[in-house]
C-alpha cells in the first residue's frame, strides 16, 4: 500500500470505493450488457421474449444492419431524421432567444430580477408538466390557434401535433453523400479559420481531410446504397409544436449562461471600445460575441445531448404512439417494453449512446484538460 | 430612446410567451368541465370552479406522497455520498483519481436507454422490482456524478492550509471532514439538495419503466397517464399539472439563486 501517500489517502479511497463500484456496475457494466444484448436475437421469437429462461442466440450486428438498412425499420430511420431536425431547431431557438433576452437584461432594465425569474421558471418544471400544458395549448381547434381571434383575425389553421405533413424530403440512399458534403464544408470552414489564426498545421490537416472526404463522396459515395429502393425522409411539421415547447422550457438556461458571461465582461473593456469610436453594434460584433463563443459551445453541447435524449416531453405532449413525432429514445421504450423486441431495443439504446458520447466525450476531455492547466 | 422602447417591447413579448401557458393552465383548471370548449379557450371562467383542484388532490394525493417519499430519501442519500466523494476528490486525491473522475462524470450524460434493459432485470432480481426502493436506489446511483461534481468544485475553494492546519492538530481523514469541511458545507448542500430534489421529482423515464403498479407511481407517471387519456376533460389534467409543478416551483421561487447555481454547475466547470 505504499503507493498511497498515507493512511488518510487510503481512507479517502475506501470512502469513495462504494460509489465507484456502484457506478462501475450501473454505468459501464450495464452498458456492456446492453451492447451484448444488442448482438443477440432476444425477442425475435415472441415466445422466448418473456420466458424466465429465454433461449438467446448470438447474431452479431444483425440488429444494427436491420435498423439502418432493413425494410421493417423505416420508422427508426425517420426517427433519426426527426432527432436531427429537432436538435438543430431546438438549439438554434434556445441560443437565439437566450442570447437576445440576456443582452436585454444585461442593460439592466427596470424589474430585471422579475423578468429573469419569469424567463427561467420553466426550467424548474418537469417535462411532463410542460408537455401536458402545451398539449392543451396546441389543440388544433383551440389554444394557440385561437389567439388571432382575440384581435379579430381568423383562426389559425395549423394542425400542430396532429400534422402529417413532411417537408425537405431526402432519400435515405443519398444521406451518406450529403453527410460527406456537409462534414467537408465544416472542415473547410475550420481550415480557413485555422489559416487565418496562423495555425498552419491544423489548417493543413483540416483541408486535407476535407479533400479526402470530398474525393470519396464524389467517386464512391454515390454507389453506397443502403437500401435497394428510395426511401424518403424529411422534417415532420408536427415537430414544430414540440420544438416550441422545448424552447419555452430550456431557453431560460441559455439566458442564464449568457447573462453570467456578459456580467463577466469588465465594463472597462466596453468603455475602451466606445472611446475608440466603436458603435454599439461593432462593440457586440467585435468584442462581446467572440468572448461569448465558449459559452455558446458549452450550451450547444449541453442542449444537444438533452435533445438527443428527449423522451418525456414528447411522451406527454403527443403520446408514445404518435409516429410523426417519434424519436429513437421513445422508439427504444416502445420496442423494448411494449413490443418486447428486447435485442433491437438494446441496439437502439447503443446507437443513442454513441450519438451522445460523440458530443460529450470531447467536451468532458477539453473541460477537464483545461482544468488541470488552471 | 428608441433603444429603450425596443428593449421593453422585447421584454413584453417574451413575458407574454412565457406566461400565456401559465394563464391558460390556471383558467382551464378553474372552469367547469362543461364550460371548457376549444373556441372559448382564452376566456376567463364564468363560474369559478374549485372542484377540479379537490378532485385532482384526492386522485393525486397518494402519487404526491410517493414522489415525496422517493425524492426526499434519494436526495438526502445522494447528497451525503456526493459530499464525501467530493471531499475525497478535492482534498485526498488517491492514485488514479484523474482517470476515475471523468469516468464518473460520463455517467451523468449517458442516455439511460443504454442501461435500461439490464437495469430493469437487475432491480427485479434483487427483489426491488416495481417498488419505490428500487427507484430510490437508481436515483441515488445515477445522481452520484452530479452531486460529487458540485461538492468537489465547492470543496476545491476551501484552502489547503485549513486542511493542513487540521492535520497538524492531529485530526485525520474523518476528523477534518466532520470538524472543518462539513460545517462549511451548508451552501453546497443547499445547492445539491435543491438540484437533486428538482431532478428526481421531475424524472419520468425510470419511473415509467421500473414502477409498474399504480399504487407506487410517482406523480409524473400519474399525470402523463391522466393527460394522455382522451376521455378526460381538460380541467383535471391542468389542475394536476399545477399540483405536480408546485413543489419544484416553490423551491425555485424562494431559493432561485441556489437553483441557478446548480444549473450552471451542470456544465461541468465550477
Amino acid at each position: 500500500m505504499n503507493w498511497f501517500r498515507n493512511k488518510d489517502t487510503l481512507y479517502g479511497f475506501l470512502v469513495i470505493l462504494p460509489s465507484l463500484v456502484l457506478l462501475g456496475i450501473f454505468v459501464y457494466g450495464f452498458i456492456f450488457q446492453t451492447f451484448y444484448t444488442s448482438l443477440t436475437d432476444w425477442g425475435r421469437d415472441p415466445a422466448q421474449a418473456l420466458s424466465a429462461n429465454p433461449q438467446i442466440r448470438f447474431i452479431g450486428l444483425e440488429n444494427y444492419r436491420e435498423l439502418f438498412t432493413g425494410f421493417v425499420d423505416a420508422r427508426f430511420r425517420q426517427d433519426l431524421v426527426n432527432t436531427f431536425f429537432f436538435t438543430v431547431f431546438f438549439i438554434l431557438g434556445c441560443l437565439s432567444l437566450g442570447l437576445g433576452l440576456a443582452i436585454v437584461l444585461d442593460r439592466s432594465p427596470k424589474g430585471e430580477g422579475f423578468f429573469r425569474t419569469i424567463f427561467l421558471f420553466p426550467m424548474s418544471l418537469s417535462f411532463i408538466v410542460t408537455g401536458t400544458i402545451w398539449r392543451w395549448m396546441l389543440q388544433p381547434q383551440g389554444g394557440v390557434n385561437q389567439l388571432p381571434t382575440l384581435v379579430g383575425l381568423p383562426r389559425g389553421e395549423f394542425a400542430w401535433l396532429t400534422s402529417r405533413e413532411q417537408i425537405w424530403q431526402v432519400s435515405w440512399n443519398d444521406l451518406p453523400f450529403i453527410t460527406a458534403l456537409v462534414v467537408s464544408a465544416v472542415l473547410v470552414f475550420i481550415a480557413i479559420a485555422a489559416f487565418r489564426g496562423g495555425e498552419r498545421r491544423r489548417g493543413y490537416i483540416a483541408s486535407g481531410s476535407a479533400a479526402l472526404l470530398l474525393l470519396w463522396a464524389l467517386t464512391l459515395g454515390r454507389s453506397l446504397q443502403p437500401l435497394p429502393f428510395d426511401e424518403l425522409h424529411g422534417f415532420n411539421l408536427a415537430f414544430i409544436g414540440i420544438i416550441l415547447a422545448a424552447v419555452w422550457q430550456m431557453s431560460g438556461y441559455t439566458m442564464a449562461l449568457y447573462l453570467a458571461g456578459l456580467r463577466g465582461i469588465p465594463e472597462e473593456l466596453r468603455e475602451a471600445a466606445r472611446v475608440d469610436g466603436a458603435s454599439e453594434w461593432q462593440l457586440y460584433q467585435r468584442i462581446i460575441f467572440p468572448l461569448l463563443a465558449p459559452i455558446t459551445l458549452s450550451a450547444m453541447i449541453i442542449l444537444g445531448h438533452i435533445s438527443l435524449k428527449i423522451f418525456d416531453l414528447i411522451f406527454a405532449m403527443a403520446g408514445a404512439d404518435n409516429a410523426p413525432t417519434d424519436v429513437p429514445a421513445l422508439l427504444m421504450y416502445l420496442t423494448t417494453f411494449r413490443a418486447n423486441q428486447i435485442a433491437k431495443g438494446a441496439a437502439i439504446g447503443m446507437i443513442l449512446l454513441l450519438l451522445v458520447a460523440a458530443v460529450i466525450v470531447p467536451y468532458l476531455y477539453s473541460q477537464l484538460k483545461s482544468e488541470v492547466r488552471r | 430612446m428608441i433603444g429603450r422602447v425596443v428593449q421593453y417591447a422585447v421584454l413584453f413579448v417574451a413575458t407574454l410567451f412565457f406566461l400565456l401557458p401559465v394563464y391558460l393552465v390556471i383558467v382551464t383548471a378553474l372552469k367547469e368541465p362543461s364550460a371548457i370548449t376549444l373556441s372559448s379557450t382564452w376566456q376567463l371562467p364564468q363560474v369559478w370552479y374549485w372542484e377540479s383542484f379537490v378532485q385532482a388532490w384526492t386522485a393525486f394525493l397518494p402519487k404526491l406522497q410517493n414522489s415525496f417519499f422517493l425524492t426526499v430519501i434519494a436526495t438526502l442519500l445522494s447528497a451525503m455520498l456526493g459530499s464525501l466523494n467530493g471531499y475525497v476528490l478535492a482534498k485526498w486525491r488517491f492514485p488514479g483519481a484523474n482517470i476515475v473522475f471523468p469516468l464518473m462524470l460520463f455517467g451523468m450524460f449517458i442516455p439511460y436507454q443504454a442501461v435500461l434493459i439490464p437495469l430493469f432485470q437487475f432491480i427485479r432480481e434483487i427483489g426491488l422490482g416495481g417498488t419505490l426502493w428500487g427507484l430510490i436506489l437508481v436515483h441515488v446511483v445515477y445522481g452520484l456524478p452530479i452531486t460529487t461534481l458540485i461538492f468537489r468544485n465547492y470543496y476545491a475553494e476551501i484552502p489547503d492550509e485549513m486542511i493542513e492546519a487540521g492535520r497538524i492538530d492531529g485530526a485525520g481523514f474523518f476528523g477534518i471532514y466532520s470538524r472543518i469541511v462539513f460545517p462549511l458545507s451548508v451552501p453546497g448542500f443547499v445547492v445539491v439538495i435543491i438540484w437533486q430534489f428538482t431532478q428526481i421529482w421531475n424524472e419520468f423515464l425510470f419511473a415509467v419503466t421500473l414502477v409498474s403498479s399504480p399504487a407506487n407511481q410517482p406523480i409524473t407517471v400519474a399525470l402523463a397517464q391522466l393527460a394522455g387519456g382522451e376521455a378526460v376533460k381538460w380541467n383535471l389534467p391542468m389542475a394536476g399539472a399545477l399540483l405536480a409543478a408546485l413543489p419544484t416551483l416553490l423551491v425555485y421561487i424562494f431559493l432561485g439563486r441556489y437553483f441557478i447555481r446548480g444549473l450552471l454547475a451542470g456544465s461541468v466547470k465550477g
